[in-house]
């Protein structure tokens, strides 16, 4: 272990939390306030000018905006909340991080030690809750832990595969004094972040690249997260091979590079989900085979030999089987792959792509970009923003259609430019996510595409916008539904529209009490001169877009069903 | 379908409070009833070893041995058939002392080579260990007699194949 400060100074425990911050970089943080953890909020008063708190509006609103912030940097965010309701509004942040690899350290107060196990006041057992949601958790009854924990939690929050790591901090360790002195984590026994990569398996995976004549390349979170953008886009240069994303591997590669095929799964494109059950090599990268991208297992490219590369070993083989894994962290192992890889443009098999892009092209795509119907579309509103940003922006989405729409309409130049809550599908991430990004990326443009529904569930954080002016562009799509389930309704459920039609208040008087700038355009002829107004503004903006009442999200890879049986209408 | 058999899971960790909660809960996620669980210290100092028995496919469980590898304070998780161990439960069973003199009782503890622990003018108690089979057997045997108390621990087990946890350990620390 590696003594970064090694001067012992005696300090009280809520101080040495601060310090811990301090020590692993972490100059910002997000939380609320409460009984439980006001040692450490009082010693964030004193730290003032070296660390930030932001105050949110819900210890929800503090976690995805946390998540949001981690998501574009890449680095550990940090939560604080109380203990009880403080913690537990928390873990539905938590899971979503936990599923969508997303590291954070969350900081809960708790009640003193000789309270634990009383039913206190505001005591929750919130080891016990987020155990199954967390990467690792712990308790800390004495002061004397806490460097250590705080160590331990930044290592494995952002190590290997991330996640969320969450310290309960009793009141009595906040406030006790003891010897201060902080030593940062560099390894853990029984933890193997990444496994070493396997060199002959390396080979056995370029033999099967080299010789498949219609290959397919799948790749996820993974290739953002391991950093591995530019050895991914050397590996695929190079093999010439069709490359899908999963929705969180989206902008790792440009939209307009020319070997992108699409995003894969239940609302992907049309191409790259038919060839899956074409293609005779499914290279996956970085993604974990959710069921979101695979539909009906028994139906998943069963003609093709697959090639796994994983960080996590606990992937393999648990959705699909897979012929060769390569375990390890990506960075590494598409780097040493790519000299035992044959230069290769596969022309023919990258007409068949092309071939099933036009059938989209025509009975998809265009109908959305550029509609003859007088409602307006959520694909337009897409398109508008593109135009607007160039693709430069951070595009933060919410859970439903528009997310699906976001994530198959919007073109992106960089990459940790889409933000989305992927595997848990929380409504109400976008909005404090998006606080987050555009904490963490104040120099990049970030809009926020939130349904009417999902809105609704945590618009009090303009307040957050308003207390922060942090500038983030939000536009509300307002179907006037909770649209994906009512789809679903439509669909499968004989359009009966249980609980599905909504009533919203007046957004833009809403965005307005907040000191917001607020548009709202109900007709294509406003359309791109408010998405302009909105995107030249450099302060916080509010945009709503009123859109067609029963627009439907499609390609559509049916619940149960294959993914080369997905439905075009 | 694959076929559901018993496995026996002995895992290696280090020895922290809330594990017990973080191994069950991956059983808990995917449905899976914990038919026997023990928990104790190991051959190495400071490492805890839980014994799971479940009942399963191959295929599954091999999904949850990683998902168990995964959590930060596991050593190392391994499964195995009831042909890859030695394994026995203890039992004890509480009896008035009216009965000690049951020719039948005495009978069925020779023959399982249980021990009778104490004696009291009130009761006796009895002692086994074996499988779980055996168990049963001596329980179906006792219980017309009015028990007064039974309880049986968990499954122990030692592998037959190698589990070279030291070695592992060893390794981490060259690291």
């Amino acid at each position: 272990m590696k003594t970064i400060q090694n001067k012992t100074e005696r300090i009280i425990g809520a101080e040495a939390v601060v310090k811990c911050l301090l020590a692993e970089g972490i100059t910002l943080g997000y939380g609320y306030p409460g009984g439980a953890i006001m040692p450490i909020y009082d010693e964030l008063y004193k730290y003032q000018k070296q660390f930030h708190h932001i105050l949110t509006r819900h210890e929800q609103g503090a976690i995805h905006a946390a998540q949001g912030q981690a998501r574009v940097t890449g680095e550990v965010s940090v939560v604080f909340a109380t203990s009880g309701p403080g913690a537990t509004n928390l873990v539905t942040g938590i899971a979503d991080a936990q599923i969508d690899s997303t590291p954070l350290v969350c900081i809960t107060g708790q009640v003193a030690s000789h309270l634990l196990g009383t039913d206190a006041f505001q005591e929750t057992d919130i080891i016990g809750i987020s155990t199954p949601v967390t990467k690792w958790n712990y308790q800390i009854t004495k002061a004397s832990e806490i460097p250590e924990t705080f160590a331990k939690a930044f290592y494995i929050a952002r190590s290997g595969r991330p996640g969320p790591v969450l310290i309960d901090i009793t009141k009595d360790a906040q406030l006790e004094a003891f010897d201060f002195v902080y030593k940062k984590c560099n390894g853990i026994r029984s933890y193997t972040p990444a496994p070493t990569y396997d060199i002959e398996k390396i080979k056995e995976a370029a033999t099967l690249i080299n010789t498949a004549k219609k290959p397919m390349i799948v790749w996820g979170q993974g290739v953002i997260i391991g950093k591995a953008e530019q050895e991914f886009k050397a590996f695929i240069e190079k093999c010439g091979i069709p490359s899908a994303a999963t929705a969180l591997g989206l902008s790792a590669l440009p939209t307009e590079h020319p070997l992108y095929v699409g995003m894969v799964g239940m609302h992907g494109h049309y191409a790259p989900n038919v060839l899956t059950n074409s293609c005779d090599l499914l290279i996956a990268i970085g993604m974990r085979f959710d069921d979101r991208v695979t539909g009906n297992l028994n139906y998943y490219a069963k003609q093709a030999k697959i090639i796994h590369f994983d960080i996590d070993p606990a992937e393999v083989n648990k959705n699909v089987p897979v012929d060769i894994a390569v375990l390890g962290d990506v960075k590494e192992t598409l780097k040493e792959i790519l000299p035992f890889i044959i230069e290769n443009s596969h022309p023919v098999w990258h007409d068949e792509f092309k071939a099933l892009y036009q059938k989209e092209l025509e009975a998809v795509i265009n109908p959305q970009l550029n509609p003859s119907k007088e409602g307006l579309t959520m694909g337009e509103v897409l398109k508008g923003i593109n135009n607007e940003t160039k693709g430069d922006a951070i595009i933060v989405s919410d859970v439903g259609q528009h997310q699906m729409f976001a994530c198959r309409y919007a073109n992106f130049k960089q990459t940790k430019s889409n933000v989305t809550s992927g595997g848990l599908g929380t409504m109400g991430f976008a909005l404090p996510a998006a606080i987050g990004a555009k904490i963490g990326a104040p120099n990049r443009e970030v809009v926020a595409i939130i349904g009417d529904g999902g809105y609704q569930m945590t618009c009090n954080e303009l307040g957050t916008i308003l207390q922060t002016q942090a500038a983030v562009k939000i536009v509300v799509l307002n179907n006037g539904y909770l649209g994906m389930v009512r789809q679903w309704q439509e669909l499968f459920f004989d359009k009966r529209y249980a609980s599905t039609e909504i009533i919203s208040p007046d957004f833009v008087k809403l965005a307005e009490a907040y000191d917001i700038e607020a548009i709202s355009v109900s007709k294509r002829e406003y359309l791109n001169d408010a998405i302009a107004k909105m995107i030249a503004s450099n302060k916080p903006f509010f945009l709503e877009v009123i859109i067609e009442k029963e627009d439907n999200i499609f390609p559509m890879v049916p619940s149960g069903a294959s993914v080369s049986d997905i439905r075009l209408s | 379908m694959e076929a559901i058999q018993k496995f026996t899971i002995s895992v290696y960790t280090e020895n922290n409070i809330g594990l017990l909660n973080r191994l069950s809960a991956i059983f808990l996620k995917r449905h899976i009833n914990i038919e026997s669980l023990t928990v104790s210290n190991s051959e190495i100092k400071n490492v805890q070893r839980f014994t799971f028995v479940v009942k399963m496919t191959e295929k599954n469980i091999k999904k949850i041995i990683g998902q168990i590898e995964k959590q930060i304070e596991v050593i190392r998780a391994f499964f195995h058939t009831e042909a890859e161990i030695i394994y026995q439960e203890t039992a004890m069973f509480k009896m008035s002392t009216e009965h000690l003199y049951d020719e039948i009782i005495q009978e069925r503890l020779k023959l399982r080579r249980a021990n009778i622990v104490t004696i009291t003018k009130h009761y006796f108690v009895i002692e086994t260990t074996g499988s779980k089979e055996d168990i049963d057997r001596l329980y179906d045997r006792l219980l017309p007699y009015d028990l007064l108390q039974f309880v049986r621990s968990g499954r122990i087990a030692i592998s037959r194949p190698k589990m070279a946890i030291s070695e592992i350990l060893k390794e981490s620390k060259e690291k």
